[in-house]
């Protein structure tokens, strides 16, 4: 399933989110169960595969680390649920220092400032990545896909940062 | 998901934990991470003239299963050649843990850390 070719957009990693959001909700008016209150069993069943279709397809779109990886996919590339081992020493080494910049938080004499300058970092870098990742895909040789496979491994660990980063964050406030 | 006593001990009581000084010409480092989780994992080890591992590291950041592999693969490499090492397979890491299928990845990520590091030593071996 070619989610671009189901909401009707072009298919490029930068993606219109507003256009998107328009064609998810002509779409999911197009097949709502409710539309189908009076229709077959057979009908039924069909509306509730295609909303659970258009939702996913939603979710996929919006996300830039999903969709990325929905593009590879496309392309023969499967990276979602890969066991792969990332062995980038020097990306490893700041993903440690930077986790250990998020431990330190609680310790702080200055949390707010510290957490405000660790997330310009991750903001920074993660951007990077996504810059990276635009040009890459708009590249159709197989050895930019596997760059932009990295890519996307790479977000992966910075959205694991940001997660710990909400986390702690949601701990102060509490 | 219950983890298994093992698992509950390592995590709670991590063997080896910290860092060796990484310009000790001795010591070893092998960074490893798995993007479908984000964990990290940093194992170090500290070999002897003789090819003898004398002593071992970790600094890990992941779930209970990865900090008990990296833990657990500490305390069996000390003593061991590195050619020991090297024969340390993640289904021996996974069975002591009893670690369940969806943690097996972590199992691999702690075997792929000792490759990684002795990958540095006989690369350190050549020069």
């Amino acid at each position: 399933m070619n989610y671009f070719e189901l909401f009707e957009i072009p298919q490029r990693f930068d993606v219109d989110i507003a256009e998107l959001s328009n064609r998810y909700r002509e779409l999911q008016k197009t097949v709502h169960p409710d539309k189908f209150a009076n229709a077959g069993e057979q009908q039924k069943l069909l509306a509730i595969s295609k909303t659970a279709q258009v939702n996913d397809g939603y979710q996929t779109l919006k996300d830039p680390i999903r969709r990325a990886e929905h593009m590879l996919l496309l392309r023969g590339v499967d990276i979602d649920n890969e066991s792969t081992t990332m062995k980038d020493s020097g990306f490893l080494m700041q993903q440690l220092e930077w986790r250990e910049a998020l431990a330190e938080l609680r310790d702080s004499d200055n949390i707010d400032a510290d957490i405000a300058a660790l997330e310009a970092e991750f903001t920074q870098y993660r951007q990077q990545l996504l810059d990276n990742l635009s040009k890459q895909l708009v590249d159709t040789q197989a050895s930019s896909a596997m760059l932009a496979a990295d890519q996307v491994r790479k977000l992966k660990f910075m959205a694991k940062l940001q997660d710990e980063l909400t986390r702690i964050q949601d701990a102060m406030y509490d | 998901m219950a983890y298994s006593e093992k698992v509950i001990d390592h995590y709670e009581n991590p063997r080896n934990v910290g860092t060796f000084d990484k310009n000790d010409p001795s010591v070893v480092t092998g960074m490893v991470g798995a993007p479908a989780c984000g964990d990290v994992m940093k194992l170090q080890l500290k070999i002897n003239d003789n090819g003898i591992i004398e002593d071992a590291k970790f600094k890990t950041y992941g779930c209970g299963s990865a900090i008990a592999s990296s833990s657990l693969v500490t305390e069996w490499v000390k003593g061991k050649s590195v050619e020991e090492a090297a024969a340390i397979k993640n289904t021996d890491i996974a069975e002591e843990l009893a670690l369940p299928p969806v943690k097996i990845h972590c199992s691999i990520l702690a075997e792929d850390a000792i490759k990684a590091a002795l990958e540095e030593y006989k690369s350190k071996q050549q020069k």
